[in-house]
């Protein structure tokens, strides 16, 4: 009941905003004219015709940010807990979030070092 | 049970409301300052000095023609502009604008609006995706690697925040600034928390998901009338949303310099938020492009390692001297 308490109004909120959009983008393409042919929906290329599909390989390096992101984003969400109640932890919660953090930074040195953050 | 959620929904539409008309006269401000830095007029022809043109802006979006590309994927074509507008309203409901109004005063405050700022990405990557342009494409990979790249060091700056307020409640954060504002004790970490912001909502100088000499506009290419008004709104709402918790979590949110008073709580808010407003439109007017190996790199090889070594410093500081609150 207590969560449903604190987040009664944002679930109120979601559905309002989710209303809300449909509303605009549904009015709008209901009430607009609508004259489509085959050029105007094609997808945009400076002018040309498409001549292949878009999807196709890209740069290895995208995924490994979203990797490295994944890393440091836990460890952000770790310490967030850990600082609100840093006061009440014992010293050992203290140094066991101290030991995290520096294994962390020898991992992002050693990815550092192995030019994984490079961008040429 | 009605009447509670009839309430809830009024305050929420009493929010809603004012938002969008300041997203409307934000692009108006942007306009008039850009032009007003460059020396040019801006849009002086609707209404008074031009005070109509958002709406005028807004009416001629709304009548256009709606283009649902062939080869896209049209359920996802549609969902990723929804999905912008709808995180990025989501979010206000835990801005608190004065004591205690706001609309969810949740516990977790500071968290919830990290966690809907994150899922920000999926908008981006979904229309680009989906759009099936190479343009879009290629803007919406740049885009979410950019945002994701700042997140953390925004993350960890927040942190520092609650080291020194001891509580997520963005309530509660405002209120511990009742003597010093945060933004004294942790003028480097505010400063890196703000140029977080600019590269999380893809602003200038970190706005190369839409460099426009070479990818047109990024990841909303293909999108037209609506389905860009709400990627429109949605960017600009999350700027002010950023602005907002700036001021939150630095500025001291609603409480007046100094004790001064005078005007309402909910006035210092807005002002603060408008001084946000004003630099990011004068960060657009006067500062050059980055590129974008630049960008990664400033964002893992300076942000990333500064914000770690400001969080060791901060709670060095207040372990040391025994300054932890509660």
């Amino acid at each position: 009941m207590f969560f449903l308490k604190e987040y009664y109004p944002v679930l109120i909120f979601l559905g309002f905003s989710l209303a809300l959009a449909g509303v605009i983008f549904g009015a709008s393409f209901i009430l607009a004219v609508s004259d489509a042919d085959t050029e105007k929906l094609s997808s945009y290329e400076c002018g040309f015709d498409p001549y292949e599909d878009a999807r196709n390989a890209f740069d290895v390096r995208f995924y490994l940010v979203a990797i490295l992101f994944l890393l440091f984003d836990i460890e952000t969400i770790f310490l967030f807990p850990w600082s609100v109640s840093l006061s009440q932890l014992p010293s050992i919660g203290y140094w066991s979030m101290l030991d995290f953090l520096f294994e962390l930074v020898v991992g992002f040195i050693y990815a550092w070092q192995i030019g994984s953050l490079d961008w040429e | 049970m009605w009447l509670t959620f009839l309430t809830i929904l009024l305050n929420i539409i009493d929010l809603v409301i004012p938002l969008l008309i300041a997203v409307a006269y934000f692009t108006l401000a942007e306009r008039k300052i850009m032009a007003g830095i460059q020396r040019r007029k801006g849009p002086n022809v609707i209404g008074y000095m031009g005070l109509l043109q958002p709406l005028a802006d807004g009416l001629k979006l709304f009548v256009k023609e709606t283009v649902l590309p062939t080869n896209a994927n049209i359920v996802l074509f549609v969902l990723a502009p929804l999905c912008t507008f709808i995180l990025s309203l989501i979010s206000w409901a835990v801005i608190p604008f004065s004591f205690g109004n706001v609309i969810a005063d949740t516990q977790l405050g500071g968290l919830y609006f990290l966690a809907v700022s994150s899922l920000g990405v999926y908008g981006v990557l979904i229309s680009g995706w989906s759009s099936n342009s190479k343009y879009a494409f290629l803007g919406a990979l740049r885009s979410a690697a950019q945002m994701v790249s700042y997140e953390i060091s925004m993350g960890i700056s927040l942190i520092n925040v609650c080291l020194c307020v001891g509580t997520l409640n963005l309530t509660e954060i405002v209120i511990a600034q009742l003597d010093i504002w945060l933004v004294f004790p942790l003028l480097p970490v505010s400063i890196m928390f703000f140029i977080g912001c600019l590269a999380e909502t893809n602003r200038h100088p970190f706005d190369l998901p839409e460099a426009e000499a070479e990818l047109v506009s990024g990841y909303n290419v293909e999108y037209s009338a609506m389905g860009f008004a709400l990627f429109f709104l949605g960017e600009y709402a999350n700027m002010l949303v950023m602005g907002a918790l700036t001021s939150i979590c630095f500025l001291g949110g609603w409480l007046s310099p100094f004790g001064v008073g005078i005007l309402p709580d909910g006035i210092w808010f807005g002002l603060k938020i408008s001084f946000f407003v004003i630099l990011f439109i004068v960060m657009r007017a006067i500062l050059p492009r980055y590129r974008y190996d630049q960008l990664m790199k400033l964002g893992w090889k300076c942000f990333l390692p500064l914000a770690l070594a400001l969080f060791f410093i901060s709670q060095g500081i207040l372990m040391g001297f025994d300054w932890l609150p509660n």
